[in-house]
């Protein structure tokens, strides 16, 4: 460290900066027990942790941390691709796993270092901000000896004596936390600079104080030398410093990032969120997790737990332009939640994009819509049934067209081991507005205007005994290789049309209707979150925007400077010499230290 | 839809490119035409007749006799000056390009506006709907800002660098990712979608022009190391030193002019040594990213708010939210090197331009190629 750096009176000096103690380390005085090195040690570690420095390295971990998130496949956001590419990495892809690199966000190491960075965090932002309380009662400090050391410093006379310039400095610093003293001695004022030089160096440099304070000390003595034998008897000086508020903000930002991970961790918990597709026209109740087709829930939830709620689908509307852009999704529906669960009261509601249903706790999400088909088939034996399935929209088709199966595990007339040779299945895609085009169909518009569907139909051994779930949206084409499920027939059905089987089976396509997947979320913790980012965007803006700045002011009569005896004439001007410090960063004070500058001229007020 | 507008919009998005190829140009003439010698004087002319116009303190007139304070006045009444390049009484031709390149910049984002606007007439909506608009809107947004930190800082030999990004942005949007007008389905977006859109393409333009000066910053700071080992030690490169070493980046005032135009004259050989002061540019960096961090955090806090009420959640860690998650901490990280004794300056703007490359990455590799799977928003 050189002399140059550690005496000059900078932001470090001034801010409560642990970096400066911990970068050093307290040696450990010889001679202590185990427990006094024990608690030395720990104590050294805690400052560490809670420097600027390693919370910045904590930052960058973090960011670095995130990244494979990213970059890499996450079990969590979709397991059929992270799945696909263990497969497709078959060294690497397992070691990564067990890293946790597809699941970085729950991965211990990356919860390591969230903890140690809001550790650092506390350790830091409180001992700041109750020294910031401290700081606030006191007067601010006073005027350092050698101003010329400042970032900012500017000297200058004017007219009248020191008290008439100090009034107008006094007047022109509304807004500022102001103190006048008089620095009467020449000795009690290198004190208060001593004081001022040495404290702050103190402060700042905590271990290091040995050699800092020594260089300070002597480079002041050894400078005040010279002037002091010059000194005029009295010399005014004003201090001021504004933007207090800037502390605040920094206190609010920090801790409302605190209170942000707070609320995202007990969200995590304690929430959770469901999915499932409703026909229209029926009903769906949140009672238990069973009742999802997909449950994720929070690291408490049991399901045990759950506030019920019902919600009755009765219409769904998609308005689409000419051009086949859909311009609104509207899901009608009755709902009863907390109390009125299981009575008769229902509440009307209607669920758009973007628009979800808040109930007391649940928020109810439209994500998505679809067509179930309907088909009627006559049996041989003359019995005649209706199915519906719902049909999956394929993906990246703006017009619908929509891929299933429909399967009947249970024809009728038959039994025994005949069942599975008689099984049928309708397996293809369903079109909300058929065009076809040498045979192949496929949608040309998203709304149901003229409904078709290009089915294959198999009979045989669906394959469904074996135990393996089967996707509700295909057959098992094993069976088919197999040969155990056979084609029939392939054909293009509208609406009412029908295609009988060789055995006489009729099959008929009677019509559709549409289902909607629903979306329950449940966060209690949610509106903390809000509050929070809320409070950290405010506190922010507030410690980037308020600059917390000192100046100092040192009003000598002129001509006594020089060794002079005042004479009548020069005893109305008064030289001027101003520091300027910025606390924290130093750009941007400029523009307003040079008005400053011009405070203590005449007319100016 | 409106297929005049339509056409308006193309006509002035080309002459935006055209204007912005043009400015470049210019503001490199500039650049490379800058000679020494002579140059010295004028600059500290100029350094005193703008300190004087800001009301500040000229040395040169006030200070009289007390010599000990020249050094000080000057570094205090020349602040907001230091690095300046003041126009000259008689412009060389260099000087002339480079007043060309301003005038030529501001056209050229007049027609990019306009471009922007009558997009928007043409579509019945915010023009953010698509890469070619948001990049756009983006090159807008930062030439905007450079004109706004040049007419604060008068520091245009920086603009080739600026301009250079944005070229490539207007050449990549009118080429690779334009896309004619057409309506997005106005009634399935959230209003916090465009909130946030907005937000994140205007504060990252800022931050972009932030990661050019830290850029800069770094390449002007090894320069003058390198010429700093050359020279022999002590003498007027003291303040050089120190500002490299990363001490004093944070306090630019402390830099007296006059040693920096001794400095000028002597790095002037190279066309580094014609950039922008070392002060100048971390004040450049720091400035604009205080001013944009705050908005890319009410854009993360508004993109938020938005998932919570399209998808359920709030913060999922997909891979956008992921990377402007790590964007923000970065950028965190950045502030927080500016107050940690040692990180100012040089690994400052490192981080800076850490930033900078994470924001590249996260608008347009995100966008394009990781996202392609996870279908943002009509963003790709
Ligand atoms: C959790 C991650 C953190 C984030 C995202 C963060 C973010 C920020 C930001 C954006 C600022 C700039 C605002 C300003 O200049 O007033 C700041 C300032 C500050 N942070 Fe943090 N911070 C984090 C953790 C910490 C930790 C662990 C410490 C303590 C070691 C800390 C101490 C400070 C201090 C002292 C300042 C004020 C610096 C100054 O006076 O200029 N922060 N922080």
């Amino acid at each position: 460290m050189t002399v140059r750096d550690s005496t000059q009176p900078t932001d470090a000096d001034l801010q409560i900066d642990p970096d400066a103690a911990s970068a050093v380390g307290r040696p450990l005085p010889p001679g202590q027990g185990f427990f006094g090195r024990l608690l030395a040690a720990g104590r050294n570690v805690w400052r560490q942790l809670t420097s600027m420095r390693v919370a910045l390295i904590l930052l960058f971990l973090l960011a670095l941390a995130s990244l494979p998130g990213a970059l890499l496949p996450q079990w969590s956001l979709n397991s059929a691709k992270t799945a696909q590419y263990l497969l497709d990495y078959p060294t690497m892809g397992p070691i990564l796993d067990r890293l946790g690199l597809f699941e970085v966000f729950a991965s211990p190491w990356y919860a390591a270092i969230y903890l140690a960075l809001f550790l650092s965090l506390i350790g830091c932002v409180l001992p700041r901000s109750l020294s910031f309380i401290g700081q606030l009662r006191m007067p601010p400090v006073a005027t350092p000896r050698k101003l010329s050391r400042l970032p900012h410093h500017h000297r200058l006379e004017v007219d009248g004596t020191s008290q008439e310039v100090a009034a107008r400095i006094r007047a022109g610093l509304r807004g500022w936390r102001v103190e006048q003293r008089s620095e009467l001695l020449a000795g009690v004022a290198r004190g208060i600079a001593l004081d001022v030089g040495g404290s702050a160096v103190v402060g700042a440099n905590g271990a290091a104080e040995g050699e800092t304070t020594a260089a300070a000390d002597s480079d002041l003595a050894a400078t005040t030398v010279l002037p002091n034998s010059a000194l005029p008897n009295s010399a005014l000086t004003i201090s001021a410093e504004k933007g207090y508020l800037r502390e605040v903000g920094n206190l609010v930002f920090h801790l409302s990032l605190l209170g942000l991970l707070i609320a995202i961790a007990v969200g995590k918990l304690v929430g959770y969120e469901g999915s499932v597709i409703v026909n229209t026209g029926s009903q769906f109740c949140s009672t238990s997790p069973a009742s999802y087709d997909n449950f994720r829930p929070g690291l408490l939830v049991d399901g045990t737990e759950m506030v019920p709620f019902c919600v009755d689908l009765q219409n769904f509307h998609a308005a689409y332009t000419d051009q086949g852009e859909a311009t609104e999704f509207a899901a009608t529906v009755r709902y009863q939640a907390g109390a009125d669960a299981g009575t008769d009261t229902w509440h009307d509601a209607t669920l758009r994009v973007n628009d979800p249903l808040r109930m007391d706790g649940e928020r109810l999400y439209l994500l998505g819509h679809g067509f179930s088909p309907h088909f009627q088939i006559t049996y041989p034996d003359g019995s005649v049934r209706d199915y519906a399935e719902q049909f999956a929209p394929e993906p990246n088709d703006p017009n619908f067209t929509s891929e299933g199966a429909v399967k009947v595990t249970d024809p009728p007339g038959v039994t025994g081991d005949d069942i599975r040779k008689q099984q049928l299945a309708i397996v293809g895609i369903f079109a909300p507005t058929a065009s076809v085009h040498g045979g192949i169909m496929t949608s040309s518009f998203p709304a149901a205007n003229d409904p078709g569907v290009a089915i294959d139909i198999y009979r045989g051994d669906l394959g469904m005994e074996g135990g393996r779930s089967q996707s509700i949206f295909s057959i098992d084409t094993s069976q088919v290789d197999k040969g155990a499920l056979v084609k029939q027939e392939r054909t293009n059905l509208m609406m009412g049309e029908s295609v009988t089987l060789d055995d006489g089976t009729k099959i008929t396509f009677t019509g559709y209707n549409e289902w909607v997947s629903l979306q329950t979320s449940f966060d209690p913790a949610q509106v903390w979150a809000l509050v929070s980012a809320v409070l950290l965007l405010s506190g922010l803006m507030v410690s980037l925007i308020i600059k917390r700045r000192r100046v100092w002011f040192r009003l000598r009569p002129a001509g006594r400077n020089d060794g002079v005896t005042s004479g009548d004439g020069t005893a109305d001007r008064t030289v001027v010499e101003i520091g300027g410090l910025a606390r924290t960063d130093q750009a941007g004070y400029g523009e307003e230290f040079s008005t400053l500058t011009a405070l203590p001229e005449p007319g100016r007020r | 839809m409106n297929e005049t507008m339509a056409q308006i919009s193309d006509l002035a998005f080309e002459a935006a490119l055209a204007g912005y190829v043009v400015a470049l140009v210019c503001y490199a003439i500039e650049l490379a035409s800058r000679r020494g010698g002579d140059r010295g004087d004028a600059q500290a002319a100029g350094v005193a007749s703008r300190a004087a116009q800001r009301g500040g303190t000229s040395t040169l007139t006030r200070t009289g006799g007390g010599s000990s304070g020249v050094t000080g006045n000057v570094a205090g009444g020349a602040t907001g000056a230091i690095g300046l390049i003041a126009p000259l009484p008689t412009a060389s031709w260099g000087v002339r390009f480079g007043r060309a390149a301003v005038v030529v910049t501001v056209v050229a984002v007049i027609a990019n506006v306009v471009s922007v606007v009558t997009r928007g007439l043409a579509v019945g909506r915010l023009p953010l709907g698509n890469m070619y608009e948001f990049t756009s809107v983006i090159c807008a947004a930062i030439t905007i800002c450079w004109l706004i930190v040049f007419a604060r800082t008068g520091a245009r030999t920086m603009g080739a660098f600026v301009m250079l990004p944005v070229v490539i942005l207007a050449f990549v949007a009118g080429t690779v990712l334009y896309v004619p007008a057409a309506p997005v389905v106005p009634a399935l977006n959230s209003y916090w979608k465009w909130i946030h859109v907005t937000t994140v393409a205007l504060s990252s333009s800022v931050l972009m022009v932030s990661g050019a000066a830290s850029v800069l910053y770094l390449l002007r700071g090894r320069y003058e190391r390198r010429l700093a080992a050359l020279r022999p030690s002590g003498g007027g490169g003291g303040n050089d030193i120190a500002g490299v070493r990363g001490f004093d980046a944070a306090r630019p005032e402390v830099g007296s002019p006059a040693a920096e135009q001794a400095g000028a004259a002597r790095t002037d050989r190279s066309l580094l040594g014609r950039l922008p002061s070392l002060a100048t540019l971390d004040r450049i960096a720091y400035r604009t990213a205080i001013v944009a961090f705050p908005v890319y955090t009410f854009a993360v806090i508004a993109g938020a708010l938005w998932a919570e009420v399209a998808w359920g959640r709030y913060w999922g860690w997909d891979p956008k939210e992921t990377c402007a998650f790590v964007t923000w901490v970065i950028y965190a990280a950045y502030l927080h090197a500016r107050s940690t004794a040692g990180w100012r300056g040089r690994r400052a703007a490192w981080i800076s331009v850490v930033g900078f490359a994470s924001i590249m990455f996260n608008l347009f590799f995100v966008n394009m190629v990781v996202s392609g799977l996870h279908s943002y928003a009509g963003l790709n």
